[in-house]
C-alpha cells in the first residue's frame, strides 16, 4: 500500500510542509526532512527547483533561485535522498515543474523516484490529458501517485474528472492566487471550501496555497483532511534557520 | 494542413497548454470562444475598420529597387514600420482588445520587453477606455526609458518585475501570475506566438493580415502571389507568423527565419534559439528553448531587445523540424550594419530587429528574377540611441 494511503487512512488531520530543496544550503536536504519527521510532520513535499516557477510568489521563487545557484539539480538531489528511506518513513513527495523533469528523462525521473521511496508527485504545469495520455503507465509502473490540483475556479465537471482519475489525495487550492499571498481566509474562500465538501468526492483533499500560520491551518482543516504549509515554512527558514524547524511546527498545531 | 494547429493546440510536437490548473479555467473560455469571436463577421467589420483607420493598413509592399541592385533580385518591403505605434505589434493587439470586450473583460495585462508591445497595447487600451497594467523587467524599464514614458502617457500603469533576471521572461512570469490573481475580470495580451495554446495560433491570426495583404499586392506588381523566398527575422516570431501565414502550405514559397546571434552562437551570449535550443515548456508551452543540462531556463542575449527571448513559438519550432523553414543567426555587428546600410540604400532606418533580415542577405544566393519579400516589422526610432553608441554619431 502507498504511503500517502495508508497516512490518509489514520485518523485526524495531517500537517504536510514544503520546501524547496538546495535552500537555505545545498545540503540541508536530509536534515530538514528528518527534523520535519521528528517534529510529528505527517507529510512533505520536497521542492525540485525550477527558474521559472509560474505558480509561486516571490518567497519559493527566491528560495528557488538561490537552491539553484547553491548548485541543485534533478541529480544531486537524488543522490541526497539515496537512503532516505532507512531513518524516514512519512510519505515523501517531490513537487516541481515540469520541464527539469522532461529534461531528466520522465521514464528514469520516475525509475530513480521508485528506486529511493518516493511515494508520489505534484507537478503544477503538466495538464491532466497530457499526463495520462504519455505517462500514466510510466507513473503506475514505479508504484508513483500523480496528485492533481484544483482552483476555486475549477468547474464542477471537471471536479468530479479529476476526482475520478486522482490517487491519493486532490491538492486543493486555496484562492485563486500564487503561493505565499494570504494571511487569513476570506469569506469567499470559505464558501469555496464548503462548496467542494458538498460534493462528497471520493478523493481526501488537501489544502494549500495561503495556509501559514495557525489559525489557517485549523480553517483549512475544518474542511479537508490536511493542510500544506510552504511559503511561511520556507520564510521562517531564512528568518531563524533550520534549528528553528520544531518549534515553528508546534506553532501551528 | 500540416502547418496549423491540432485540436489540442500542437503544432506537430510542439505547442499545447502547459499551465498550473488555476489558469485552466481561463484558457478554456478563451479556447472555446476565440474562433468563434473571431470569425464573426460584426467582428470582422471592427477589427478591418480600425486596422484601416486607426493602424494605418495596408501598409505599403514596397519595392527596394537599390536593395535589389546591390543583392541582385527582387526584393520588396512589407512596410509594417508605418503601422500606428512604429511596428506590426498593434495588428494582434487591435485583435485581442476587440475580443476582451466582447468577452467582456475589465482589465487588460501584457508584458513587454523592449516596450514596443507594451505601447502598442497601452495604445489599444487607451482607445477602448479600459484599464491596462504592463509588466516590464526591472532592467528593461532602465533601458527602455522612453518608451515606459510612452505607456504612462497612454494611461498604463507599469509594474516592475524584479524576479528572476528581471527581463522579458520574468515580465511573463508576472503577467501569467497577476492572470492566476485575477482570472475573472483580466484578459492576458500576449505579445508574440508563444504562450499556452490557444495565444499560439490567436495572435499568428491577428498578424496574419500581413500575408493576406501581401498576396493581392504582389499580385498587382508581379502577376503573381508567390514570391520565391519570404524572410523575417523571428524572437518569439509573430512578425515571421503573419509574414508566412497565408503562404505555409504552398510549399514553392521558401521561408528564411533570422535569429540573433548576439555576440556569436558560441559565446555565451547569445538569442539563437534554433541552435542552442532543445525542446522544453517555457511559458506554458512546449518547444525550443534555451536551458542547462538540468532545464532552467537560460537568459539569452541580443544587441535587440526585442530578440532576445528564450524561446521560439511553437509554429517556428514545428517549421524547423519539418525543415518547411531555413534558420540563420545573425550577429549583432552584421545586424547594426545591415541598419546603416538600408538606412543609406532605401531611406528607411530600420528597428535592430528588422536589421537583423536583412543582413541574411550577404549569406544567400538569389536568382536575378527570385522575388524576395522581408518583413520590415517595425522601425528604428526606438533604437537610435543603440545606434549612436554603436557608430559613434
Amino acid at each position: 500500500m502507498n504511503r500517502i494511503d495508508k497516512k490518509l487512512e489514520e485518523e485526524g488531520k495531517l500537517l504536510s510542509i514544503y520546501f524547496t530543496a538546495g535552500y537555505p544550503n545545498l545540503n540541508d536536504t536530509k536534515d530538514i526532512i528528518i527534523r520535519l519527521q521528528e517534529s510529528g510532520v505527517d507529510m512533505i513535499e520536497i521542492g525540485l527547483p525550477f527558474s521559472d516557477p509560474l505558480a509561486d510568489g516571490p518567497t519559493i521563487q527566491d528560495s528557488s533561485t538561490i537552491a539553484i545557484k547553491n548548485g541543485m539539480n534533478t541529480n544531486i538531489l537524488f543522490d541526497q535522498l539515496k537512503g532516505i528511506r532507512d531513518e524516514v518513513s512519512i510519505p515523501l513527495i517531490i513537487m516541481g515543474y515540469f520541464n527539469p523533469m522532461l529534461q531528466y528523462g520522465v521514464k528514469d525521473f520516475c525509475k530513480k523516484c521508485n528506486e529511493i521511496g518516493i511515494d508520489g508527485l505534484i507537478i503544477p504545469d503538466l495538464p491532466i490529458d497530457y499526463y495520462e495520455e504519455n505517462y500514466k503507465a510510466m507513473f503506475e509502473e514505479n508504484k508513483l501517485y500523480n496528485m492533481f490540483l484544483i482552483a476555486p475556479q475549477t468547474s464542477d465537471k471537471r471536479i468530479r474528472k479529476i476526482d475520478s482519475i486522482s490517487n491519493g489525495f486532490i491538492y486543493m487550492v486555496s484562492s485563486s492566487s500564487i503561493t505565499g499571498s494570504k494571511d487569513s481566509f476570506s469569506s469567499e474562500q470559505i464558501n469555496y471550501f464548503e462548496r467542494i465538501q458538498k460534493m462528497n468526492l471520493d478523493t481526501p483533499r488537501i489544502i494549500g496555497f495561503g495556509v501559514g500560520n495557525k489559525e489557517t491551518y485549523d480553517a483549512a482543516v475544518g474542511y479537508s483532511k490536511g493542510a500544506i504549509i510552504g511559503s511561511a515554512f520556507i520564510k521562517n527558514l531564512h528568518e531563524s534557520g533550520v534549528s528553528s524547524i520544531d518549534s515553528f511546527i508546534k506553532s501551528i498545531r | 494542413m500540416k502547418y496549423t494547429v491540432d485540436k489540442k493546440g500542437f503544432y506537430g510536437n510542439y505547442g499545447g497548454a502547459f499551465v498550473p490548473e488555476m489558469l485552466f479555467p481561463n484558457l478554456d473560455e478563451l479556447e472555446k470562444n476565440y474562433n468563434k469571436i473571431i470569425n464573426d463577421s460584426n467582428f470582422q467589420k471592427d477589427y478591418n475598420n480600425l486596422l484601416k483607420d486607426y493602424v494605418g493598413r495596408p501598409t505599403p509592399l514596397y519595392f527596394a529597387e537599390r536593395m535589389s541592385e546591390k543583392y541582385k533580385c527582387k526584393i520588396y518591403f512589407k512596410r509594417e514600420d508605418l503601422c500606428h505605434t512604429g511596428a506590426h505589434k498593434i495588428n494582434n493587439t487591435v485583435g485581442q482588445i476587440l475580443l476582451a470586450k466582447r468577452l467582456g473583460k475589465k482589465r487588460i495585462i501584457a508584458e513587454t520587453g523592449a516596450g514596443q508591445h507594451g505601447v502598442a497595447t497601452a495604445t489599444v487600451c487607451a482607445l477602448a477606455g479600459i484599464e491596462c497594467v504592463i509588466y516590464m523587467g526591472a532592467v528593461d524599464i532602465k533601458r527602455q526609458a522612453p518608451n515606459v514614458a510612452r505607456m504612462k502617457m497612454l494611461g498604463a500603469s507599469i509594474v516592475s518585475a524584479e524576479s528572476g533576471s528581471k527581463t522579458l521572461k520574468d515580465a511573463t512570469n508576472e503577467a501569467i501570475r497577476d492572470w492566476i490573481n485575477n482570472p475573472v475580470t483580466t484578459h492576458y495580451i500576449i505579445g508574440s506566438v508563444v504562450g499556452p495554446h490557444p495565444y499560439p495560433d490567436m495572435v499568428a491570426k491577428f498578424q496574419a493580415v500581413v500575408s493576406e495583404e501581401i498576396k493581392s499586392q504582389l499580385h498587382e506588381k508581379e502577376g503573381t502571389e508567390y514570391p520565391n523566398y519570404l524572410i523575417a527575422n523571428i524572437g518569439g516570431g509573430s512578425n515571421a507568423a503573419g509574414l508566412y501565414y497565408h503562404y505555409l502550405e504552398d510549399e514553392k514559397v521558401k521561408i528564411i527565419s533570422v535569429e540573433a546571434a548576439g555576440e556569436g552562437i558560441e559565446s555565451g551570449k547569445s538569442a539563437a534559439t534554433s541552435a542552442l535550443g532543445k525542446t522544453g515548456i517555457i511559458h506554458g508551452s512546449k518547444t525550443l528553448l534555451m536551458q542547462t543540462k538540468d532545464g532552467q531556463i537560460v537568459e539569452p542575449y541580443s544587441i535587440s531587445a526585442g530578440l532576445d527571448y528564450p524561446g521560439v513559438g511553437p509554429l517556428h519550432a514545428h517549421l524547423l523540424e519539418s525543415k518547411r523553414a531555413e534558420f540563420m543567426s545573425i550577429t549583432d555587428s552584421d545586424a547594426m550594419l545591415a541598419g546603416l546600410e538600408v538606412s543609406k540604400l532605401e531611406g528607411i532606418i530600420p528597428a535592430i530587429e528588422t536589421a537583423h533580415a536583412f543582413a541574411a542577405f550577404k549569406y544567400l544566393d538569389f536568382k536575378d528574377d527570385d522575388i524576395i519579400v522581408v518583413n520590415f516589422s517595425g522601425r528604428g526610432d526606438k533604437d537610435l540611441n543603440t545606434y549612436i553608441d554603436y557608430f559613434n554619431l
